[in-house]
């Protein structure tokens, strides 16, 4: 029931020199609960607008979003957040991070203590509570704002870039965290991303965006997710199928940064 | 203790400088050696290079202490502490003859008649030339030229060896003869024979060199200082007698007499003839007191013949020599180990001038900083740092206001028919208020350290209390930072030095108005600090705290707050700096505690000890001060630059 249902959905920016900006152009979609969504478009198409209008933060110029039927008017702790940078509270360790949603309700302490241990565990950083957060690399932080997001129980999980800032092998990992999680706690998570391949990866469907207006280009329906929760990534990234797709899409989106930049000649 | 170390100064003195001097030589050494390690990196400007290095440290604290212990002359007291007295002797001598010098071309070019002749010529020639300009009347100009035309010839004549006095030469042969005789005795190494038993106690009785204040033990001690002193009393003598002689021979006292005459005549002249008007009578009268001035420089017959003098001037040179010799080793020990100054007698005392009078010895600063560290003494009746015992009651009705008393109900009481008050609920309310009753001391500390202190810790506490609220106000509302930054920009910019006199005025001169210019130097940094804090706080970290369910007071409280506090923490570190500047300032211009108040007084009195011990202690402390501030820095944002 606590399905995401995106009803026409528009946002007009105005900008301080007067010129209206068309961020997202009736966007619709319906997301059961449960799925994994990932979308992806050149700079500028509107994706973390869509986001931020999920998320809350931002309220659209015509046109609702809803979670399980109520209408999303502001942040709240049914939808939870990911950022590229993780966003964490350096001057927090680690466990004060994992558990500040649940100290800033005025949870009970105990049993915010177990809970605690129990997310360190699942996304591998058990024992690492009364470290401090700068101490830690950028695929810890990572995996410590998925703790600090996912110990409040949310209907929804969004992510933005979460893995941009990462090397390649620790994004490898990473991804498989997330699918990891994704299976086990049947989580709808709503994935933002720049990088194809990862779209591929993490996307039961997904969502190619295109810019000016920012609107819905494409919806694909992906069997990759699924794989990589058994299948070694690797190997399902050297599947013809997933060769194929990929050269679709990023041909797709070459075809829309070319006709921002005019079709430059090289 | 303190006495024992203070009376061995001199001895510590000495093994510290061997010791620095050690010091200094193996650092250099050391960081020689290590530099010639490092020849293999050929990265110029790699900032590595520029890390560590504790023998260099070394290295330039001991140059410093070297210096200090050089020019202040206390390497010079530690090795040879008579020096300064005897010294004090020389220069008796020189003062003493330092008159009768100046006629001649000693220190100088010409011989005093020559200067003078060249000097009053010129003047009388002047005023020739400008006679035309005073509008007389014929005859009254021819008068003036005559009275000129004498006074020079009043002046010339006076070189005249036909003119001179008869007695005036022998005299001069006579103060050339004594002066030659006691230049005998200044060689012999026995005069002026043993010291008296009352000489030497009272040689032994006066303090040492800067035992107290800055002064120089005036009487001689040693046998050379013994010999100088009576040699400048003997010279001192022949100095007077020599200047009683004057070449007033009767020649220039008929000519002077004769000037005189005329000037008075031509003045009453003047004022006889009612024709002229006021200004001429004035432009006459002006003319007649320079004609008189001139007389009064020519009449004390201070031009001698030439060569008249010969005797005198041969007899101060062969002493000068015999003075420069006699001082043998003390004049090279003067030379190398007292720069930058000399030591001067005056009419009863001696006293170091140039760098040993502005740049107090170490070791007699550090004695000044234990002297007046005792509390019993302290500074104008106040202690630097101490505590006195401070009733509780008395401390809480400070903090009290007195009104609360009015606010419980009922009267106070009033004395009845008897004359008896009878205290009720209402009225003890008010004694525990005003702290009129009997409570338990505690220590609390004071002094002018402890006020200096509390005055900055009190401005800043407001400062930040008040600042770094209305900065983060300021760094998330748009109406805030447009309302409250011209008011707080207005009045930052200007020097906090510059409102001092205002705010002294209106606030007064005690603590209130110090701590009011404090708080207005450390308000407007805490706001600016705040608010860039609050602006830098990342908008995705405030996203997240949202998501996570986060109230906006908790966001305030639990993101935002932290967020700034590397820039808060670093604008309480600049406010310390600048309140501690400023406060020592403010102190200055008034006030009757405070280092600064120390300062200033010590600086009324020229009592550089004192002043050096004041800027120490400024010093150390805003050292301290900021050495807290950075290990708390490191304590509470390991994370800066990190996040």
């Amino acid at each position: 029931m606590s399905d995401l249902v995106s009803d026409n959905l528009n946002m007009k920016f105005t900008t301080p020199s007067g010129l209206v900006v068309h961020a997202l152009k009736d966007v619709s979609f319906n997301l059961k609960k449960g799925e994994l969504l990932s979308v992806l478009g050149p700079s500028g198409c509107g994706k973390t607008t869509l986001l931020n209008i999920v998320a809350g933060f931002l309220n659209p110029t015509s046109g609702t979003v809803k979670l399980g039927g109520t209408e999303i008017r502001g942040p709240g702790v049914d939808r939870g957040m990911v950022f590229q940078q993780g966003a964490l509270f350096e001057w927090l360790t680690v466990a004060q991070n994992v558990d500040f949603g649940l100290r800033m309700k005025g949870a009970d302490p105990i049993e915010t203590a177990k809970k605690v241990d129990e997310w360190l565990e699942i996304v591998g950083l058990a024992g690492f509570g009364d470290t401090p957060t700068y101490q830690l690399s950028g695929g810890m932080q990572q995996r410590i704002a998925l703790a600090r997001c996912l110990i409040n129980d949310p209907d929804l999980i969004l992510m933005d870039e979460p893995l941009g800032a990462l090397d390649a092998l620790t994004r490898e990992k990473m991804q498989s965290l997330v699918l990891k999680i994704w299976k086990e706690t049947g989580k709808t998570i709503m994935i933002i991303t720049h990088s194809v391949e990862e779209a591929l990866m993490l996307g039961e469907r997904l969502f190619v965006m295109a810019p000016r207006p920012g609107r819905l280009h494409k919806e694909y329906q992906l069997p990759f997710a699924e794989m990589g929760l058994t299948q070694d990534p690797r190997d399902i990234k050297k599947t013809q199928h997933f060769g194929e797709i990929r050269e679709e899409i990023l041909s797709m989106i070459w075809d829309m940064e070319e006709e921002i930049m005019g079709g430059g000649t090289l | 203790m303190m006495d024992f170390l203070f009376e061995q100064r001199n001895t510590i003195v000495a093994f510290l400088i061997i010791g620095l001097i050690i010091a200094l030589t193996l650092s250099i050494i050391k960081g020689r050696q290590i530099m010639a390690t490092e020849r293999t990196d050929l990265v110029f400007g790699n900032p590595a290079k520029a890390l560590g290095g504790w023998y260099w440290i070394i290295t330039g604290m001991s140059f410093v202490l070297l210096i200090w212990f050089y020019f202040s002359w206390d390497a010079a007291r530690a090795y040879n502490p008579t020096a300064a007295n005897e010294l004090c002797q020389v220069a008796k001598v020189e003062s003493a003859i330092k008159p009768m010098r100046s006629l001649f071309p000693i220190d100088k070019q010409n011989l005093r008649g020559t200067d003078l002749i060249a000097r009053d010529s010129a003047q009388l020639e002047r005023i020739n030339n400008n006679l035309q300009t005073f509008a007389l009347q014929r005859a009254e100009e021819v008068e003036a030229s005559a009275i000129l035309a004498s006074l020079k010839s009043a002046l010339v004549d006076q070189a005249n060896p036909a003119y001179i006095k008869s007695n005036l030469i022998p005299e001069f042969a006579g103060i050339a003869q004594r002066i030659n005789s006691l230049n005998a005795s200044f060689s012999n190494p026995t005069f002026p024979g043993p010291p008296t038993n009352d000489q030497k106690a009272a040689a032994e009785a006066q303090p040492g060199w800067g035992d107290t204040g800055k002064e120089i033990p005036v009487l001689p001690a040693t046998p050379l200082g013994y010999r100088y002193a009576a040699i400048a009393a003997e010279i001192r003598i022949i100095t007077k007698d020599f200047s009683k002689l004057r070449n007033t021979n009767p020649h220039l006292l008929a000519q002077v007499a004769d000037i005189d005459r005329r000037i008075k005549a031509a003045k009453a002249q003047t004022k006889a003839n009612l024709d002229l008007s006021k200004s001429e009578q004035d432009a006459r009268s002006k003319l007649y007191s320079q004609l008189n001035k001139m007389l009064k420089r020519i009449d004390d017959g201070a031009v001698y013949p030439p060569n008249s003098l010969s005797d005198v001037h041969l007899a101060l040179l062969a002493f000068d020599k015999t003075h420069i010799e006699q001082q043998g080793s003390l004049k090279t020990f003067d030379t190398w180990m007292m720069p930058g100054g000399r030591i001067m007698a005056g009419n009863s005392a001696c006293s170091e001038q140039g760098s040993g009078r502005w740049l107090p010895k170490p070791s007699d600063t550090l004695g000044t900083l234990v002297r007046i560290s005792d509390p019993d003494i302290g500074f104008k009746d106040v202690p630097l740092l101490w505590y006195r015992w401070q009733p509780v009651g008395g401390m809480l009705a400070f903090l009290l206001p007195d009104w609360i008393a009015n606010l419980v109900p009922g009267e106070y009481p009033r004395h009845n028919q008897y004359g008896e008050i009878n205290s009720n609920f209402k009225s003890k309310v008010q004694d525990f208020v005003t702290g009129n009753y009997e409570s338990f001391s505690i220590p609390i500390p004071m002094g002018h350290m402890w006020d200096s202190i509390i005055r900055v810790v009190i401005g800043l506490f407001f400062g930040i209390i008040l600042g770094v609220p209305l900065g983060l106000f300021m760094g998330l509302s748009r109406f805030a930072k447009g309302f409250f930054d011209p008011m707080v920009e207005l009045y930052r910019p200007v020097p906090p030095l510059a409102w001092a006199p205002l705010i002294l005025t209106i606030f007064g001169i005690q603590d209130d108005g110090k701590i009011f210019l404090l708080f207005m130097v450390a308000f407007a940094i805490m706001v600016i600090s705040a608010r860039t804090g609050a602006t830098g706080t990342q908008l995705s970290k405030i996203h997240a705290a949202h998501s996570l369910g986060a109230s906006n007071r908790q966001i305030l409280r639990r993101v935002i707050l932290p967020n700034s506090l590397p820039e808060i923490l670093t604008g309480i570190r600049i406010s310390i700096g600048v309140c501690w500047g400023t406060l020592v300032a403010a102190e200055m211009l008034a006030g009757t505690t405070g280092i600064g108040f120390v300062e200033n007084v010590a600086r009324k009195q020229s009592d550089y000890e004192v002043i050096w011990v004041t800027i120490i202690i400024l010093g150390v402390l805003g050292l301290m001060f900021d050495l807290i501030m950075r290990s708390v820095i490191t304590r509470t944002i390991p994370w800066r630059g990190k996040g």
